[in-house]
């Protein structure tokens, strides 16, 4: 399933245009400023190796902190067949003519790489052979190797992989689909715990992120943007910011074509950022907002209690005849379910730094997708894409808000009016919580019907989100094949898109972090009416192991596979039902399960509360089984993403997580206004645990979270006997 | 008028605006980037230093307050011995996620273990409230801490 299909006969051709000790990866990030050793050679674009044979292994991915810095080279060093000690990862250029898919999202990188990384570090491995071969006049299948070291064991001979680089690098490549990969069992560094590569760093305070970046002579930015989204600026008097000194100049740009949500913005430009920000409140822009002004989360809010009592918009998914399995029905039950805007709220705030030179401009960029960046970027200056060098930063913090690129096409645009000088363009925490793509808000008016036997007979979701003309905004679509929608005979989806200004986003898990919620919880609604728990519920609805209908092209949900995590956290938490007994001081307590697919993995989370004594709620434990196939790389990380995603839902859950809109602006100003999780906020425990069926590696950041969202909300309804279906919950 | 600090045991002076941020003279004008901007309004303890051996946020402290002062960032807390254990902890196992808060955690943690060497759950959870991770390493910070504490080990990940 190699999803880059180019991959292989790039990754050689690079390599050999290079020749022997060019680098051709080195990607020249400023701040770290490591002089390549002249002699390393490399031997495709990955690979490089020099004379004290140690290693240079390229890390094609950006690092928003999923660990795939350290992942990715793990699968080239391991088929390369070399130790963990012996290797120095070092992050390529951002350029998918090379290097193919470099984004982080939708927990695509591990199912995307799983094969084509370990097959180039397979391949490099070969073509060493292959010179030592030649050298030593024996048959390459003679050989053996062991941590960077090739062995003739016949004729007692050895050398290290150094000793062939050259020479190596001058065959021709491989067929690389043809080349053997290890087994399982015999991986050294697959499936164990790795530490991250940049880690040591990291904790010693080194500079490694984008706002990091410092360059002789830069210049620093900080902007000004219209308060209600997709205004657009009628004129601007920036005289009294001009005379302070140190500023060098106020620009207006032109952000009001790529991306959507992106507006006209006025910068100013300065020798410090500091002054540039100050600089900021002497500058009087008048913008045209008359058509957004009236847009707020109370009007929003109105029209979709209007909207949930009306007849959907546009029809999503139809099977049977809903209305006559409602009508026959010995139950039904409905509900409302909703959730508000959410904000990404990344601790680096945005920020990108460029430099504009003869036509041409260098970006350093904390981007999650640089390839659609430089596109957007390249359109808006009306330069072609191949004029853009992009250097990949660590970033702190993606969760989807660096999938998409407005600081690049912003910052594209401010070094083009300072030539020469490197920029570096940086967000306030306010710029970056009023100017975000925001997770779309939603509302949802469920129907359900049981039969005698509380069998699910007949479902109808009215969902409500933001849209034009009967077509969702980016992240605010529902799949048709919502489970378990798509198990049943009688079911009908239908969807209406209200208006909006704001510009939309992915945020970690998208849709599904908020669908999770809605659905799982109502699903426990239905279970209790039919006399039964979520688990138990579940497994009726999912049936005999099977496939169940999927969109075209997108992963299908295994029952098989989910019943297994589902009976796994059960058993780990030896699961009852809801019920707990109160706390030693006499609080309630109770205990709640949710189970979610998406992202090609399953995750079946059980959650314990306590009611505290001002009825907030405190997450005191959760278990968490997932199934992302037959081998979890880093186990180490693999805990630590867990542990992520399921505080960031305890976050989302429970802790007043929302942004409203007022007059077409964001309100929220700061950390108090969009709180994130806290200390406070982490469970105690958490207990993490995969099942490692025969199914192809897939990845996890964002498969992991949702479920514990419901299971939360499952857990207050156990303690309370209240039903909360609006997040953020909130008992009082 | 320079102003003299002490950074990292190192005296330096810095020509600035007074009410420059000791946050933005680390990073623009002493060109030290260790110390990191969440938020510039003291609720993410990103910025988190230590003058004088107190924990305060840079981005709220005017390089005025700070002369005279000693600083310690996270480029100079392995110079301290909680802070070496901090850090040894730290990387052993792996806190970092994207890692951006990172020098913020490592600073409070310090901070916390000189005034109460062997802090409980409570006091690790309130010593430490005042800085966020939006990657949520807490379940990490904890473990870290108690470790460089010479605590006995509490995975808070165990079936
Ligand atoms: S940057 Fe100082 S507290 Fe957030
Ligand atoms: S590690 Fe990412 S913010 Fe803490």
């Amino acid at each position: 399933m190699s999803l880059m299909p180019e991959l292989d006969r790039r990754a050689f051709l690079a390599a050999s245009v290079a020749g022997a000790g060019v680098v051709t990866f080195e990607a020249r990030l400023a701040l770290a400023a490591n002089a390549p050793q002249a002699a390393a050679v490399p031997v495709n674009v990955f690979v490089r190796v020099d004379t004290a044979n140690h290693f240079t292994i390229g890390a094609k991915n950006p690092e928003i902190g999923q660990g795939i810095r350290t992942m990715l080279p793990m699968l080239i060093a391991e088929e390369l067949d070399i130790g963990w000690a012996q290797l120095t990862v070092e992050q390529t250029l951002a350029d998918d003519k090379i290097y193919g898919v470099q984004t982080a999202g939708g927990s695509n990188a591990t199912p995307n790489n799983w094969l084509p990384m370990r097959q180039m570090g397979a391949a490099a491995r070969a073509m060493i052979l292959n010179a030592a071969a030649k050298e030593w006049g024996v048959d390459a299948a003679s050989l053996t190797t062991k941590a960077g070291v090739v062995f003739h064991v016949p004729s007692q001979r050895q050398a290290p992989y150094a000793a062939f680089a050259r020479a190596a690098a001058s065959l021709p490549a491989p067929d690389v689909a043809k080349l053997p990969l290890k087994s399982p069992k015999e991986y050294t560094i697959i499936g164990k715990p790795m530490v991250g590569v940049d880690t040591a760093k990291i904790v010693t305070g080194q500079p490694l992120f984008g706002i990091d970046v410092s360059l002789p002579n830069m210049l620093h930015s900080a902007i000004i943007k219209a308060p209600a989204h997709g205004a657009t600026l009628a004129s601007h008097d920036a005289s009294a910011a001009m005379k302070i000194k140190g500023v060098v100049a106020v620009v207006p740009i032109n952000s009001g074509m790529v991306p959507m949500g992106s507006h006209d913005t006025l910068v100013v430009v300065a020798d410090s950022w500091w002054k540039a920000q100050k600089a900021r409140g002497l500058v009087k822009p008048v913008w045209n907002d008359a058509a957004q002004k009236g847009l707020s989360t109370a009007l929003y809010e109105e029209q979709a209690a209007k909207a949930l009592g009306a007849a959907p918009q546009v029809e999503l998914a139809k099977a049977g005849n809903v209305e006559a399995a409602l009508a026959s029905a010995a139950k039904v039950v409905t509900a409302d379910y909703s959730y508000p805007f959410l904000a990404h709220g990344t601790l680096e705030p945005q920020n990108c730094t460029g430099l504009w030179q003869d036509g041409k401009l260098e970006l350093w960029a904390p981007s999650q997708n640089p390839a659609n960046g430089r596109r957007e970027t390249a359109a808006m200056l009306g330069i072609a894409p191949e004029a853009l060098t992009i250097h990949m930063t660590r970033i702190g913090g993606g969760f989807g808000r660096r999938l998409l690129n407005d600081y690049m096409v912003m910052v594209g645009q401010v070094a083009k009016a300072v030539p020469g000088r490197p920029v570096k363009l940086l967000f306030d925490r306010t710029d970056d919580l009023r100017h975000d793509f925001y997770r779309p808000a939603g509302w949802h008016r469920l129907t359900a019907g049981l039969d005698a036997q509380g069998q699910l007979v007949g479902f109808k979701d009215h969902f409500i989100s933001f849209g034009k003309d009967g077509k969702p905004v980016r992240a605010a679509e529902m799949s048709a094949f919502e489970f378990p929608t798509n198990a049943l005979e009688h079911m009908q989806l239908g969807a209406t898109y209200l208006p909006t200004n704001l510009g939309t986003g992915w945020l970690r898990a998208p849709t599904s972090n908020a669908m999770a919620f809605v659905y799982q919880s109502f699903l426990t609604e239905l279970a209790e009416a039919a006399g039964t728990d979520l688990p138990d519920f579940l497994r009726r609805l999912l049936g005999a192991p099977r496939e169940l209908p999927a969109e075209k092209g997108r992963p299908a949900l295994h029952t098989g596979r989910a019943r297994a995590v589902i009976d796994a956290v059960c058993a780990s938490a030896d699961w009852r039902g809801g019920h707990l007994p109160p706390s030693a001081k006499g609080e309630k307590r109770g205990r709640g399960f949710g189970f979610y697919f998406c992202h090609r993995g399953y995750f079946a989370e059980v959650a314990d509360v306590t009611i505290l004594a001002d009825q907030s709620v405190r997450v005191d434990k959760v278990w968490a089984v997932g199934d992302v196939g037959s081998q979890i790389i880093n186990p180490l990380n693999a805990r630590h993403q867990l542990q992520g995603a399921l505080i960031e839902g305890v976050g989302q859950a429970l802790i007043e997580q929302k942004i409203e809109q007022v007059a077409g602006a964001i309100t929220a100003e700061s950390f108090i206004d969009f709180p994130l999780a806290r200390i406070e906020n982490a469970p105690r425990e958490i207990a993490v645990q995969f099942l490692t069926p025969d199914f192809p590696p897939t990845g996890l950041g964002e498969p992991s979270l949702p479920p514990v969202i419901p299971a939360i909300a499952n857990a207050i309804h156990a303690a309370t006997g209240k039903r909360l279906r609006s997040l953020p919950l909130k008992l009082a | 008028m320079p102003i003299a600090l002490t950074v990292n045991r190192k005296k330096v002076s810095v020509t600035t605006d007074s009410d420059k941020p000791l946050l933005w003279v680390l990073r623009e004008d002493l060109h030290m980037a260790g110390t990191k901007f969440g938020c510039g309004q003291g609720l993410c303890g990103a910025c988190t230093v230590l003058m004088d051996g107190q924990a305060v946020r840079s981005c709220q402290t005017p390089i005025s307050a700070a002369a005279g002062k000693a600083i310690t960032t996270i480029e100079g807390a392995k110079a301290l011995p909680q802070g070496a254990a901090l850090v040894e902890a730290w990387q052993a196992i792996d806190v970092p996620q994207c890692g951006y808060c990172q020098a913020g955690q490592i600073l409070s943690a310090t901070a916390l273990l000189q005034a109460n060497p062997k802090p409980s759950d409570a006091e690790i959870d309130e010593g430490m409230n005042g800085n966020i991770c939006r990657c949520a390493t807490y379940i990490r910070i904890r473990r870290a801490i108690r470790m460089a504490a010479g605590l006995p080990d509490v995975t808070g990940d165990a079936a």
